[in-house]
C-alpha cells in the first residue's frame, strides 16, 4: 500500500507541474520553485552537516573488520582495520566509491535440520552501485544545459555513455541502467517479505520520485523532444541569476524540473542525507589506534570509582586475616 | 534448559507477522524464556541508580517515575549532542536491509524486530517524533511514534535482546552500529529504572568488592590458592602468584570468572603456569580483581566508574605496565574506552616484554597488553618450550569473540598461539569467523538462566558452525578468548553440540608448556588423559 501512495503522490506532483505550466505557471515551476528548493537544499544540508559536526565524538569506536596492527610480524589489515588517519580516510573513500561494506553482503538460508548457509549476495551491491553511478553520470551530463560552451568533460562523458549505440538520437547507457536499477531496488523492496515489512513511506517515496524524474527525462529525450535551445536558455538563466522563461517549452519539461525541485527540497529532511553522513560515520572514519594514541573526550565526566582506600577500609579485617598486604595497618 | 527440544527450536518462522511493526505488543508472559529479570532494588540503591523498586516485566504497571517520558526525552536530547554516532545513525539509515539477516537473534528467532535495522527503528521512530521536522509534521506516515508505555516495554524487551556484538555494523554501508544504539538506549532505560539484574548485580558487586562475582579479598586469595594446589596436582609445579604486591613489574588483570568456575579456571592455570615458567615479576590484585566491565552494558558513566580501579591500582602498586587476560568485552573497554575515560596513564611505562624485549608499541598510550599479544611474541621468539602433542587428544577450533574481533581486531595472535600449541586446528566456515564471527548469543548481560530460550536461539548460528567442523573434522574443543564465552558457549554446546568442550587459549598453552621440574604429564590441566601417552603422536 505504501508503495502505491508514493507513486500516486509522484504522479500527482508531476501532473500539478504539467497542468500548472500549461495554465501559465511556467515562471512558478521554472524559476520560483527551483530557486526556493535550491536554497532549502543548500541550507538544509549545511544545517544537517553542522548539527552532526556539533555533536561530539567522545570515543574512538571504529568497527574493526580485519587484523589489528600489533606485533611487527603480524600482517595488519590497513583498510579494514586502519591504524592511521590516512588508512581511515582510504576506508571511507572506498566505502563511498565502491560500497565496500555492501560488497560483503551474504544471504542466509535456513536448511532442514536447523542448518544455516551463508552465500555471497552481490545483488544489492550491484544494484546500488548501478543506480548511484548512472545517476551521477546523468547528473553530470546535465551540465550541457547549464554551461555555454559545453565543457569538454561533459562531451567525453556523453561520448562514453553513448558509445554502444549508433543511430539518432544516441541512446545513453546510463538512462537504461538508471531506470533498470531503480526498478530493481524497488522490486527487491516489494519482493522480500522482511524488507516489505520494514519499509516506510520514506523508503518508497525517494524511489518513486527518482523513477518519476528518470521516466520524464527519458520521455523528453527520446519521445517528446522539446526545443532544447529554449530549455537551455531557461537553465542558463537560472544559474546566471537572471531568470527568463522562454515561450513554447513543453509542459513535460516543467513536470521533470518540478520533480527534481521536490527532490532537492525533500533531500535534507530524508534518509537521502546519507550522501553526506557516510563521510562522518565514527565506526568507519576513525583509525583503530586507541591504545597507541590518546583520544580526548571533550566532556569527559569527573567520575571516581570506589577508591582503594575505601575498599581497604571496608575489607580491612578480612585482608589482614588472609595476609594480603595493607596500606594502613 | 528450556522445555523446547532442538527440533522444536529450529522450526523458525521468518514470515513477518500481519501486525505492523509500528504497533507494539509484547506479551511478556507468553515470551518467558526470552527476557531477563529486572535489576533488584538493593543493587540499584547501592549504585545510586534511579527508581529502585521490585517489579516484573509481566506487571501491567512498571512503576515508572511520573515524568518518565520527559526524562527519556531529555536524556535522548543530551545524548544526541554528546554522541555523533547516535545522531548520525538515527539520521542516515536507508533501510536497505543489508544488516537484517546478520543478527544471530534474528536468525535464531525469526522475530523481525531482531533485525538490527528494526531494533534501531524502535528508537529512531521516537527520535523522529520528538526531534525531526518530518516526524513532527507527518507523524506515523513519516515513521514517527510517540513514546507510549507499550513502546517503552518494547525497548526493554529488544534492547535487552541485543548482545552489542557489532556484527550488523560490519555489513552496513554506513557502518551503523546497532550495538552503539543499544548501549545508548540502555542508558535511557536506566534513567527510568529499567535494567536487568544479570547486569546490575555484577556492576554493584564490582563496584563494591572489585569483581562482578562479589568475591571478597579473603575468598579471592583462597580461590587462587586452591587453583595453585590443583595446578600442582596436574603438573607437579608449584606456582606462587602474589596478591596486591607493591613494586611488581606487571599488574595482571583477568576476568573474575577465570578464577571462579570451570572451564575458566583451567585458562587461569595456563596463565599462572606461563608466567611462572618465565619468571615474570607480576602481581594480581584483590582490589582490581575484575578485567570485565558490565558498565559496558549499563552506561558510559558506569564503564568509567568500574574501570577506574585498574589504573588506580596500577598507580598504587607502582607497576610498570598492565597485562590483561582473555576476556571479550573487557578488551572492548580497555581498547576503545579506557585511556579516554580513565587516562592518561602517564604514571606507567610504555610496555616492553621483560622476556623478549619487544616493545608493544600498539599499547604505548594505554599501557595495557593482551596476554595473547604477549604470548604470541614469546612463541615467535622461541622463548617457550612447547610440546604440542600434549594437545593431541583435542581437535580444536577457534571462536572469535565479538568484541576482540570487531572492536579491536585481535584475530591472528590467538590463532598463531593455537597452531603452536596444538596440532589439530581447524577453522569454522568463513562467514562465521573473524570479523564475521557469530556471537555466543548470551553476551551483554544476557547469559542468565531465565533468558535461556533466547540464548539458545541466538547461539544457533555459532553452534551450527561448530557442529559443521565437529562432523567434518571431529572437532571436540572450542577455544576462545572470552570469559563470558567460556561460560555461555559451554551451555550452548551442551544443548546443540554436546561432543564439544569449551576452553580458553591459555589452557592449551598450559597443556603444552614444558617446565623445569614438572612431573611426567599424563593428563591435561583438566586431569584428562593425554592421547595415548605423551609423545606418541610424534611417531
Ligand atoms: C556520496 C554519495 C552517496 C553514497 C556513498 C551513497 C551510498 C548509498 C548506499 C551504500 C546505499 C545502500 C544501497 C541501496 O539501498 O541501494 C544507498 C541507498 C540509496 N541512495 Fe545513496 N549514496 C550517495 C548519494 C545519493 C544521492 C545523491 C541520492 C539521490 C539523489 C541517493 C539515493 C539513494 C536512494 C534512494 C537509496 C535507497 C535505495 C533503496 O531504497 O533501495 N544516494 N546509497
Ligand atoms: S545496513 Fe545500515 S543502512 Fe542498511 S538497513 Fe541496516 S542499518 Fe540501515
Ligand atoms: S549488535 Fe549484534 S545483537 Fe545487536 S543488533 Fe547488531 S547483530 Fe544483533
Amino acid at each position: 500500500m505504501r508503495v502505491v501512495w508514493s507513486f500516486l503522490l509522484v504522479v500527482l506532483l508531476a501532473a500539478i507541474a504539467f497542468f500548472g505550466a500549461e495554465a501559465g505557471g511556467q515562471a512558478l515551476f521554472g524559476v520560483v520553485f527551483p530557486y526556493v528548493a535550491m536554497v532549502v537544499f543548500l541550507v538544509g544540508i549545511a544545517a544537517r552537516v553542522l548539527s552532526w559536526a556539533r555533536s561530539t565524538v567522545p570515543f574512538r569506536i571504529p568497527t574493526t573488520c580485519g587484523q589489528q596492527r600489533s606485533l611487527p610480524w603480524i600482517k595488519p589489515a590497513p583498510l579494514d582495520n586502519p591504524s592511521t588517519g590516512r588508512g581511515a580516510a582510504a576506508r571511507v573513500l572506498l566505502e563511498v566509491l565502491t560500497f565496500r561494506s555492501l560488497f560483503r553482503n551474504t544471504r542466509s538460508e535456513l536448511r532442514p535440520g536447523g542448518r544455516f548457509t551463508f552465500s555471497p549476495d552481490k545483488w544489492l551491491w550491484a544494484g546500488a552501485l548501478a543506480f548511484h553511478y548512472s545517476f551521477l553520470v546523468v547528473f553530470l551530463r546535465h551540465y550541457r544545459f547549464f554551461a555555454e560552451p559545453v565543457p569538454a568533460v561533459v562531451g567525453w562523458i556523453e561520448g562514453l555513455d553513448g558509445f554502444f549505440q549508433v543511430g539518432l538520437p544516441v541512446v545513453y547507457l546510463t538512462d537504461i541502467v538508471l531506470v533498470a536499477a531503480l526498478g530493481f531496488l524497488l522490486w527487491r523492496r516489494l519482493e522480500d517479505a522482511r524488507l516489505r515489512y520494514l519499509s516506510l513511506h520514506a523508503d518508497y517515496f525517494p524511489l518513486a520520485l527518482l523513477l518519476g524524474i528518470a521516466v520524464t527525462g527519458v520521455l523528453l529525450r527520446y519521445f517528446v523532444r522539446p526545443d532544447v535551445v529554449r530549455v537551455k536558455e531557461l537553465a542558463i538563466g537560472l544559474v546566471g541569476l537572471h531568470p527568463a522563461v522562454p515561450q513554447g517549452i513543453s509542459p513535460l519539461v516543467f513536470a521533470h524540473i518540478f520533480l527534481v525541485t521536490v527532490l532537492l527540497a525533500y533531500f535534507p529532511f530524508s534518509k537521502l542525507v546519507h550522501m553526506a553522513g557516510v563521510f562522518l560515520s565514527p565506526t568507519r572514519n576513525l583509525a583503530n589506534d586507541n591504545r597507541m594514541r590518546r583520544h580526548v573526550n571533550p566532556w569527559n565526566p569527573a567520575i571516581v570509582g570506589h577508591t582503594y582506600a575505601e575498599w581497604e577500609h571496608e575489607f580491612h579485617d578480612k585482608l589482614k586475616a588472609s595476609g594480603i598486604p595493607l596500606d594502613e595497618e | 534448559m528450556p522445555e523446547k527440544t532442538r527440533d522444536e527450536l529450529v522450526q523458525i518462522d521468518f514470515k513477518p507477522p500481519e501486525r505492523e511493526w509500528m504497533d507494539p505488543a509484547i506479551d511478556f508472559e507468553a515470551r518467558r524464556g526470552t527476557w531477563s529479570y529486572p535489576g533488584a532494588a538493593k543493587n540499584l540503591r547501592y549504585l545510586g541508580f534511579p527508581n529502585p523498586r521490585e517489579w516484573s516485566p509481566t506487571d501491567e504497571d512498571w512503576q515508572l517515575p511520573e515524568n518518565w517520558q520527559q526524562i527519556i526525552h531529555d536524556g535522548l536530547a543530551e545524548r544526541l549532542n554528546k554522541y555523533r554516532s547516535l545522531k548520525l545513525f538515527l539520521d542516515v539509515c536507508v533501510r536497505c536491509g543489508a544488516c537484517a539477516d546478520k543478527c544471530h537473534f534474528y536468525l535464531g528467532s525469526g522475530d523481525p524486530k531482531n533485525m538490527p535495522v528494526l531494533r534501531a527503528e524502535l528508537l529512531r521512530s521516537v527520535y523522529r517524533n520528538d526531534f525531526t521536522a518530518a516526524g513532527k509534521i507527518l507523524g506515523r506516515i513519516g515513521g514517527a511514534r510517540k513514546l507510549t508505555p507499550a513502546v517503552l516495554k518494547e525497548w526493554f524487551y529488544y534492547f535487552y535482546q541485543c548482545t552489542e556484538c557489532r556484527r550488523c555494523s560490519v555489513f552496513c554501508p554506513y557502518g551503523i552500529d546497532t550495538a552503539e544504539i543499544t548501549m545508548l538506549a540502555r542508558e535511557l532505560l536506566n534513567l527510568v529504572g529499567l535494567n536487568i539484574n544479570w547486569v546490575i548485580e555484577p556492576v554493584a558487586n564490582c563496584d563494591r568488592t572489585g569483581n562482578h562475582l562479589g568475591i571478597q579479598p579473603h575468598t579471592f586469595k583462597d580461590n587462587i590458592e586452591f587453583l595453585v594446589d590443583e595446578l600442582e596436582g596436574a603438573t607437579g609445579v608449584r606456582v606462587a602468584p602474589s596478591i596486591n604486591r607493591k613494586g611488581a613489574e606487571l599488574l595482571f588483570v583477568v576476568p573474575s570468572a577465570d578464577y571462579f568456575a570451570e572451564p575458566g579456571i583451567y585458562t587461569f592455570m595456563g596463565y599462572l603456569l606461563l608466567l611462572h615458567a618465565l619468571g615474570v615479576d607480576y602481581t594480581l590484585s584483590a582490589y582490581a580483581s575484575e578485567g570485565g566491565n558490565f558498565g559496558l552494558f549499563t552506561s558510559h558513566d558506569t564503564i568509567k566508574r568500574l574501570n577506574y580501579k585498574i589504573y588506580h591500582e596500577a598507580k598504587r602498586l607502582g607497576v610498570k605496565w598492565i597485562l590483561g587476560g582473555e576476556c571479550g568485552h573487557m578488551w572492548r573497554v580497555i581498547h576503545q574506552y579506557m585511556d579516554t575515560m580513565n587516562g592518561p596513564a602517564d604514571f606507567l611505562e610504555p610496555p616492553v616484554s621483560p622476556i623478549t624485549g619487544t616493545a608493544f608499541t600498539n599499547a604505548a598510550a594505554t599501557k595495557m597488553v593482551h596476554i595473547c599479544e604477549f604470548t604470541a611474541d614469546l612463541i615467535k621468539h622461541g622463548k617457550l618450550r612447547l610440546d604440542p602433542s600434549r594437545n593431541d587428544h583435542l581437535r580444536v577450533t577457534f571462536h572469535d569473540s565479538c568484541n576482540p574481533a570487531r572492536a579491536m581486531g585481535i584475530l591472528e595472535e590467538p590463532r598463531y598461539i593455537l597452531r603452536s600449541v596444538a596440532r589439530n586446528f581447524f577453522e569454522m566456515p568463513e562467514n562465521t569467523i573473524r570479523e564475521q564471527t557469530f556471537c555466543c548469543g548470551a553476551g551483554a548481560g544476557l547469559g542468565n538462566d531465565e533468558n535461556m530460550e533466547m540464548r539458545l536461539r541466538g547461539g544457533l548460528p555459532r553452534a551450527n558452525a561448530v557442529r559443521f567442523v565437529h562432523e567434518k573434522h571431529g572437532v571436540n574443543r572450542l577455544a576462545c578468548i572470552c570469559a563470558i564465552d567460556r561460560a555461555t558457549l559451554t551451555t550452548l554446546m551442551e544443548y546443540w553440540v554436546p561432543e564439544v568442550d569449551v576452553s580458553g587459549v591459555h589452557e592449551l598453552v598450559g597443556n603444552a608448556l614444558v617446565i623445569d621440574g614438572e612431573k611426567p604429564r599424563d593428563t591435561d590441566l583438566r586431569g584428562r588423559p593425554l592421547a595415548g601417552g605423551k609423545g606418541d603422536a610424534d611417531a
